[in-house]
């Protein structure tokens, strides 16, 4: 369920919308006469390096940026018109042609004709400043933002010095920021105490590896007892900062890993905290909440983002319609009895497991995660949030919020408090406790259909989904106190960030394990959970 | 966190665990008189004070008839003598020996305190006779009972017991088939197969005929004396026939006490159940 | 009331009892002493079948016992079962000796593979049939007597035990998929050869485990029927109808319960070790709650609190489990569920319930 880091998605994005922009400029092709490319296609290293120092004094020379970007990748190649083509792998053991000029891209088994522009390091060397000069040149700050940060990942003596042409103009703070930075490590690199004092203290508020890395090889290599102490305490700094920003990484991870169990766990809350009644196949409700939005992107795949918003009252309905079939059907003849109902009703988790292995086949489907919910926010070097956790987490809390309302706002809530405490008091007040009990069992199954619209996001969608979630369900509800909405949200949560603390160290098979040692052990000395319900009617 | 409390909690070696500390308690010590002793007894549930202060003494060899109100606190009472609930503060001792409030449900009951319930709870699965084999006093640990086999003291010793609660001729029916007053006097001979010191009775003829009452009135009346018995009953005919002393009960604490005519000459007993 | 007897009025004990001897005289003589080509002759398969469903049968009683007269209902006793079984696989691991595929005198095949150079400190001691067997007991019994004592100290009781032993057996299957807990990970451990010196392939060992098979369930059956027919079982069926009221008469349920919810992890474990030398693997999956929860599904159909019954109750599930999976797999899930939905809807006796039902009605 982890989803891969993207660090740098950002500048990616930004150079392909860079690349995009430039590849409809009719500048490009002038920027490059026939002589040039001849010495692309045939000049010795030393031409083709004179070539492309040359190539930044050249007015609109940032239009070329893709063509030196897809040089320095060794991917350019020149037709025999004299045609700048890129030339990558595609699938299928094909290759993807692109003409740089036009932007059309076909596909093609060989390369044909087509004449590799060879650069060998001494040409790469030169290409990397080039391509680094030209964006620092942007006229966006952003992009200006993203060469910088681009070069601090990787700062040798040549970055430095493009950096230190254009430090003096630069206007934008951040940028400015950035720049100091790779200024600082250039400083720092050369050993000259007069300068060492100043970049410790611009490296010992910057967070980026580069910055840590320098400090420790300047503190190794220093005679100074002084700056080697300085260099340490720049260090401290630095890495105190860093351990905030990953126990905040860590805190994110637990909490949406916690939106997720409190999700599974609170349409159980209602079932088995409110109305006793333990219910085996709530996975499968989840379960078949998660089909339910694989089947509905399936029918409208030209819309995926608006999949989703509709799926979510679809699963509600579907699994609320199968929770009441289920009530009316088979665990209404077994209130009062929890340990029957827990067979029976596991019983019908297998039913319907195999019903959704018999239509949709045993194999997992994955469900597409629409544009609007990728990607990520890129706090800073060392922190970036993903986008969909944090819908994750928001979402929880809607659900939460909204369940609140409901039990505690509406006649319905009402009416199920009312026959929870006591069913026969409630009668008589002329509740219909049949009916509440058929809509009770519908809401918290609704509630773990729309759980299944969340999980279908962050995993495989098959028949065992709900298999997996079960246990960690019911461990949120124990855990929170049964009957208690509120404890099941702090359960969940704790359980969640609790979870991913234990993860880096212990692994995250062994974190599970050691949670649920720890929920063994904490019933046995609480058995009530966290908020126990207390007084007279807890007893009986 | 508590857990690493509880861990060091485990291994300190200045204690045992308590499962290794031999089941004999202190025993009974009745050397100034009194069975129980239950001093400034407080209880709350969520804020409401189900008792409130209570002080009350039992002499041994007493019959004691406590009456009040609902939720005057009765049950609860019992409850805390019982094990079932810990007080907030107080203490209650049985005798002068034994401390009440750190034993288990299980501990108090060997000690020699017998509780019948207001809602009669027998084992319906078991038979009569099984019902009363089971409450008998007897080595009551694991082993014990699994080696356990009827002696002819023991056989005729229930047998006995059968005739008293008039239930010889259904002892191989299950429990279940009893109506509700077979249910009490079976609860009741449970109660004396334990042979207890002390014996906490709740409404112990509600369901009775007029002539049932008067039996369990006299069987009542028979067991003081040797031991103590302490009835909470609503019925104030069956209360008058075998009462000595009357407590009432109101509001988690002593109103009055005294004989009945005492008692029911109280002014604030008459407030209380007549409402001014 | 006599309690002289173990038998007394116990008809379908005794019928269950004698069944399983013809079966030991029967099974035996057919596969061995009559020819292949006799249609009398017993197939090695249908013996080693029989000897699963014995082994299964002996879980059921185990799982009766804590179910049907103590009224806990475990879902983590194929824990116990599955732990036995390691015992014993661990123990068959260790006389393949260098008969492995890395040829390694010292070192089972998968620790070679995991470029392991030491057996870990619990595998030491597996190499002797005795001590492997003593573990068989023993380490289901203390995990359920720890487990037992936290549990029943602080009274979980109901579905809230039921859930935590299924945590529980989650918990283990979990530890034991990793590779690093030294028992084979996903794999488990298989590959055995033989057994105190006996082929594991042989048609006479096949039959000798099945006789073992069959008299550890007999004496299973006689010590819960004991246990059951003693005061210890009044007081255990006292308990499960009315738990705080046997406190008030002077007894410790957190004790008995112990006593009896350990002993039945005991005999599950007994159970998984006769198990696996016939089926010739044991792996992480045994632990699955699917597995606790269909055991209680075999008892259920039987008939709870009758011992005899939960044993038949296995064998007719397992017998309905080898004939759809074989003919038609798909629907054997939807049989396993829709009889968890009637067994509990319909029959809470049980097969035998039903019989008693018909007898007094005749």
């Amino acid at each position: 369920m982890l989803l891969p880091r993207k660090g740098c998605i950002g500048i990616q994005l930004l150079l392909v919308q860079i690349i995009l922009l430039l590849l409809c400029s009719p500048l490009r092709a002038a920027l490059m006469d026939e002589q040039d490319l001849a010495v692309l296609a045939d000049g010795s290293y030393t031409d083709k390096r004179e070539l492309v120092t040359s190539l930044p004094d050249r007015p609109g020379a940032t239009a070329l940026l893709p063509v030196l970007q897809t040089m320095l990748g060794g991917d350019l190649y020149l037709s025999e018109s004299g045609q700048l083509i890129s030339v990558t792998d595609a699938d299928n053991d094909q290759y993807r042609i692109a003409d740089l000029d036009s932007g059309d891209v076909t596909l093609a088994d060989s390369k044909g004709d087509l004449k590799r522009v060879r650069i060998n390091n001494s040409v790469r060397r030169i290409l990397r400043r080039t391509i680094a000069q030209l964006q620092l040149r942007a006229d966006d700050p952003a992009m200006r933002l993203a060469a910088v940060n681009q070069i601090i990942e990787k700062v040798d003596s040549d970055s430095v010095a493009i950096i230190r042409e254009y430090y003096s103009d630069e206007q934008d703070t951040e940028v400015r920021e950035a720049m100091a930075v790779v200024l600082a490590v250039g400083d720092l690199r050369t050993g000259d105490v007069a300068l060492a004092g100043a970049a410790i203290e611009t490296l010992s508020t910057s967070l980026e590896p580069v910055a840590l890395n320098t400090l420790q090889q300047f503190m190794q290599g220093t005679d100074s007892a002084l700056l080697a102490r300085q260099a340490q305490d720049a260090i401290d700094a630095i890495e105190a900062r860093v351990a905030v920003y990953e126990n905040i990484e860590t805190l994110y991870f637990g909490l949406s890993f916690g939106s997720v169990l409190v999700l599974a766990g609170i349409g159980l809350a209602i079932t088995f905290g409110v109305m006793g009644v333990i219910n085996m196949a709530h996975g499968e409700l989840i379960m078949l909440g998660a089909y339910t939005t694989y089947v509905i992107q399936q029918l409208m795949p030209d819309m995926i983002g608006i999949s989703i918003i509709i799926a979510i009252p679809a699963a509600f309905l579907v699994s609320a319609l199968a929770g009441i079939l289920m009530e009316r059907l088979v665990i209404r003849h077994l209130y009062g009895n929890p340990l029957e109902t827990l067979l029976a009703t596991f019983g019908i988790s297998l039913i319907l497991q195999q019903t959704v292995r018999t239509i949709f086949s045993p194999l997992n489907k994955s469900v597409i995660t629409p544009d609007w919910m990728s990607g990520l926010l890129e706090v800073n070097s060392v922190l970036s949030l993903t986008w969909n956790r944090l819908y994750i987490i928001v979402f929880c809390l809607m659900v939460f919020l909204a369940l609140v309302f409901v039990m505690k706002k509406t006649p319905l809530g009402l009416q199920v408090r009312a026959v929870s405490q006591n069913r026969n008091m409630a009668r008589a007040m002329g509740v219909r406790s049949q009916w509440v009990d058929a809509l009770t069992f519908g809401l918290g199954s609704g509630i773990a259909g729309v759980a299944g619209v969340a999980l279908s996001l962050i995993t495989n969608v098959g028949p065992n989904l709900g298999q997996a979630y079960i246990i960690d369900s019911f461990m949120v509800v124990v855990f929170g106190g049964v009957g208690n909405l509120l404890g099941t949200l702090f359960a969940g949560m704790s359980l969640g960030v609790m979870n991913k603390v234990l993860e880096p160290s212990a692994g995250a098979v062994l974190a599970k394990i050691l949670i649920l040692v720890f929920i063994i052990l904490f019933i046995q000395k609480r058995p009530q959970g966290l908020f126990p319900q207390r007084g007279r009617a807890a007893e009986g | 966190m508590s857990f690493t409390e509880s861990l060091r909690h485990a291994v300190r070696r200045d204690q045992v665990f308590d499962f290794l500390i031999p089941d004999a308690g202190p025993r009974l010590d009745l050397s100034h008189q009194t069975i129980l002793y239950l001093e400034d007894l407080t209880v709350s549930f969520d804020g409401f004070k189900a008792i409130n202060n209570l002080n009350l003494y039992i002499e041994a060899g007493e019959l004691r008839c406590i009456i009040g109100p609902n939720g005057a606190g009765k049950s609860t009472m019992m409850d805390i003598i019982t094990g079932k609930t810990r007080p907030d503060s107080g203490s209650a001792w049985f005798g002068q020996s034994i401390n009440l409030l750190n034993m288990s449900e299980a501990d108090i009951a060997e000690a020699g305190i017998g509780r019948k319930f207001q809602k009669p709870t027998v084992f319906e699965m078991l038979t009569v006779f099984q019902n009363l084999e089971l409450a008998m006093a007897q080595d009551k640990r694991v082993l014990a009972l699994l080696r356990a086999s009827l002696s002819a003291e023991q056989r005729d010793w229930i047998d006995h017991t059968l005739e008293t609660i008039g239930l010889s001729e259904l002892a191989q029916e299950p429990a279940s088939k009893l109506s509700h007053g077979q249910k009490q006097w079976l609860e009741i001979g449970m109660l004396l197969m334990q042979q207890p010191k002390l014996l906490l009775v709740d409404e112990p003829v509600a369901g009775m005929t007029h002539q049932e009452m008067d039996r369990t009135a006299e069987l009542l009346t028979s067991l003081a004396g040797e031991r103590s018995v302490v009835v909470v009953e609503h019925d104030m005919d069956f209360v008058r026939s075998i009462a000595r002393t009357v407590t009432v009960l109101h509001q988690g604490a002593v109103l009055a006490e005294g004989s009945m005519e005492q008692v029911q000459n109280d002014a604030r007993v008459k407030q209380v159940y007549l409402g001014e | 009331m006599n309690r002289t007897s173990v038998f007394a009025d116990d008809t379908g004990g005794k019928i269950f009892l004698m069944v399983l001897a013809v079966l030991c005289v029967v099974v035996p003589c057919a596969n061995l002493l009559v020819p292949e080509s006799s249609a009398l002759h017993m197939s090695t398969y249908t013996v080693t079948l029989l000897g699963k469903y014995l082994c299964y049968a002996l879980l059921a009683i185990a799982a009766d016992l804590v179910w049907g007269y103590l009224g806990i209902l475990s879902l983590g006793h194929g824990a116990f079962f599955a732990l036995g079984g390691y015992g014993m696989g661990m123990y068959l691991m260790r006389q393949i000796g260098d008969r492995g595929v890395y040829g390694n005198p010292d070192l089972p095949d998968f620790m070679v593979f995991l470029n392991w150079d030491a057996l870990p400190w619990f595998w030491y001691g597996f190499d002797q049939f005795w001590f492997a067997m003593l573990m068989v007991a023993l380490v289901p019994g203390v995990l359920a007597f720890v487990f037992g004592w936290l549990a029943f100290r602080s009274r979980v009781t109901g579905v809230y035990l039921s859930i935590m032993t299924q945590a529980l057996t989650y918990a283990l299957m979990l530890a034991f998929f990793r590779n690093e807990m030294g028992f084979g990970g996903n794999n488990g451990l298989t590959d055995f050869k033989d057994l105190l010196g006996f082929s594991l392939q042989s048609d006479a060992t096949r039959v000798g485990l099945f006789l073992a098979s069959a008299i550890a369930l007999a004496l299973g059956y006689l010590v819960c029927r004991y246990i059951v027919r003693s005061r210890l079982g009044l007081l255990a069926v006292a308990v499960r109808d009315a738990e705080s009221r046997t406190r008030f008469i002077g007894y410790k349920v957190e004790h008995a319960k112990l006593w009896l919810f350990t002993f039945s992890a005991v005999l599950a474990g007994i159970a998984g070790a006769l198990y696996v030398p016939q089926v010739g693997i044991i792996n992480p999956n045994e632990f699955s709650p699917l597995h606790s929860i269909e055991l209680i599904v075999w008892v259920a159909v039987g008939g709870r609190a009758t011992l005899f019954g939960a044993a038949a109750g296995a064998v007719a599930v397992n017998y309905g489990k080898t004939v759809f999976t074989a003919a038609l797999p798909e629907v054997w899930l939807f049989a396993l569920g829709a009889l968890f939905v009637l067994v509990t809807l319909y029959l809470p006796k049980g097969i035998v319930g039903l019989a008693a039902m018909r007898r007094a009605r005749a």
